[in-house]
C-alpha cells in the first residue's frame, strides 16, 4: 500500500512527466522517412550531373542469356536484316505485340497502321502507312531495326520497349498487313459472309 | 469554525473546468486528426508547382495516350518509370515545337541536363512498393491513382497512409479487376459481380490466407 501511494504521489509524477513528451519529441525525425539510400529518379548531390540514377557506361553489355550479337538483342543475323523471327510464332506473341503495337506504335501509326493516329493527325504529322509494297516485303528485322534505333523522324523506342516485346511487335505489324492485303479467294465461304461479300 | 474559503459557487467552477477540461483534451485531439486527413497535410487534390503544366487529361483522356507508352516500366520494376526527356520529344520534337510552356524540355534535350519534376507519390523510404506486380495482379492504375485522366494537373488521389494499403491487402476483392482493363481508367471493377472478383483473386494467385498483411510485406 505504502508503494501504490509513493507512485501516486503528485510530485514523483510531475518529475517523469518529461518522458513522454521526450518520447513525442523524439518521434518528430525523419530519418526513416528519408533514408540515406538513392531512390529511382531521386536527384544526387554527389553525381556531377545531379541525377542518382547513372547511365550505363559505354558499350555496356545488358545481362541476358542472348549473346549481345545474336538476332534476338540485333535484329540482324551477319549484319543482315534477320528474315524471320527469333522465337516461334504463337498467338500469345501476337497478342503480346497487338497490347504493345496499341501503346507505343498506335499514337502515330493508328490502331490499324494506315498512318492516321491521333498524334500523326491532329499534329499534322504525314506518317507512312504500313501498307504499301515496300513495307510489306520488308524483312521483318526491319520493324526491329526501326522501333530500335529509330528512323526518319520516329525516335527510337528501345528504352521503352524490351527486345522480346520489339520482336512480338514486328509480328504483329506482320498480322496487320495481313489483314489489309488479303485475297477474298484466300477466306472461307463464312469468313466472305462476315466481311458482307459473296 | 473557521470562515469557508470557497464561495457557494465553487461547486460548479468544478464542473465548468472538468467538463471544460474534456472538452478542450477531445477538440485538440478531433482537431490534430482533422489536420492528418486534410488536404493541407496528405496533399490529396493539392496540385504541385511543375516546370511544365503537363496535363493527363489531355494526354490520356483526349489523346487516348497508353499509360505505358511514358510510363514504360510499370509492368516489369517496382518504378512505374518516370518519362524522361526523350520520352516527351518522341512527340514533341514534331507537335507544339514551338509551344514556350514545353521551352523546359527542349532546353533539356539540348543540355543534356535533367527536367526537375516536384514528386507527387512520395513513400516513405521505409515502405518497398512495387508497380509490376500490383499490375500483373490485376490491379488498376485508377485503383490508387484515381481518375487521373480527368485531372488537368497532377495531384495525389490517396493520402497513402498504411490503413489505406491494408485495406485492399484484406479484401483484395474489392479492387481486383480483369488483367486487360488495368491500363483503362474508365472500368469500376465494383461493376462486376462479386463471385467474379473473388473467381479472379484465386485465378491470379493472390494470396488470402494472411500473408498479405505480414508486416514483411511491405517494410523489409
Amino acid at each position: 500500500m505504502e508503494s501504490a501511494a509513493r507512485t501516486l504521489n503528485p510530485s514523483r509524477l510531475a518529475r517523469v512527466a518529461w518522458i513522454p513528451l521526450c518520447l513525442l519529441l523524439a518521434a518528430c525525425h525523419i530519418d526513416m522517412y528519408d533514408q540515406p539510400r538513392y531512390t529511382a529518379n531521386q536527384p544526387s548531390d554527389f553525381f556531377e550531373d545531379g541525377r542518382a540514377m547513372r547511365p550505363p557506361v559505354p558499350n555496356t553489355v545488358p545481362m541476358t542469356d542472348e549473346p549481345p550479337d545474336s538476332v534476338m538483342l540485333t535484329g540482324r543475323a551477319n549484319g543482315e536484316l534477320a528474315v524471320e523471327l527469333p522465337m516461334e510464332l504463337t498467338a500469345e506473341l501476337l497478342e503480346r505485340g497487338q497490347t504493345r503495337y496499341n501503346a507505343y506504335c498506335a499514337p502515330c501509326h493508328g490502331l490499324a497502321g494506315d498512318g492516321n493516329g491521333v498524334i500523326a493527325y491532329r499534329g499534322g504529322i504525314q506518317v507512312p502507312s504500313l501498307h504499301n509494297d515496300r513495307l510489306r516485303t520488308v524483312q521483318v528485322g526491319y520493324f526491329f531495326d526501326v522501333i530500335t534505333n529509330g528512323i526518319n523522324r520516329m525516335y527510337s523506342y528501345a528504352n521503352r520497349i524490351p527486345p522480346e516485346d520489339r520482336w512480338a511487335v514486328a509480328a504483329y505489324v506482320r498480322a496487320l498487313q495481313l489483314s489489309q492485303n488479303v485475297d477474298a479467294n484466300d477466306l472461307t465461304a463464312e469468313e466472305r459472309q462476315q466481311l458482307g461479300g459473296q | 469554525m473557521s470562515a469557508q474559503i470557497f464561495p457557494r459557487n465553487a461547486n460548479a467552477l468544478v464542473w465548468v473546468s472538468i467538463i471544460g477540461l474534456v472538452l478542450l483534451i477531445g477538440g485538440i485531439v478531433a482537431a490534430l486528426v482533422g489536420l492528418y486527413l486534410s488536404p493541407w497535410y496528405t496533399e490529396v487534390g493539392v496540385a504541385k508547382e511543375q516546370p511544365v503544366p503537363f496535363s493527363h487529361k489531355h494526354h490520356v483522356d483526349q489523346l487516348k495516350i497508353d499509360c505505358r507508352y511514358c510510363h514504360a516500366t510499370v509492368e516489369r520494376a517496382a518504378h512505374a518509370g518516370f518519362p524522361s526527356t526523350d520520352t516527351c520529344m518522341s512527340c514533341h520534337s514534331q507537335v507544339w515545337t514551338n509551344s514556350p510552356l514545353l521551352q523546359p524540355v527542349r532546353d533539356s534535350y539540348q543540355s543534356g541536363e535533367s527536367v526537375v519534376w516536384n514528386r507527387i507519390y512520395d513513400l516513405p523510404d521505409f515502405v518497398y512498393f512495387n508497380h509490376s506486380v500490383h499490375v500483373a495482379k490485376g490491379i488498376g492504375c485508377a485503383s490508387c491513382h484515381g481518375r487521373i485522366d480527368q485531372q488537368h494537373l497532377t495531384a495525389k488521389a490517396q493520402p497513402l497512409y498504411m490503413g489505406w494499403c491494408l485495406g485492399c491487402h484484406r479484401n483484395p476483392e474489392d479492387n481486383v479487376r480483369p488483367r486487360d482493363e488495368v491500363f483503362n481508367m474508365a472500368f469500376d471493377p465494383r461493376s462486376l459481380p462479386l463471385e467474379q472478383r473473388v473467381a479472379l483473386v484465386a485465378e491470379y494467385q493472390i494470396p488470402t490466407d494472411g500473408r498479405l498483411t505480414n508486416c514483411y510485406v511491405c517494410h523489409r
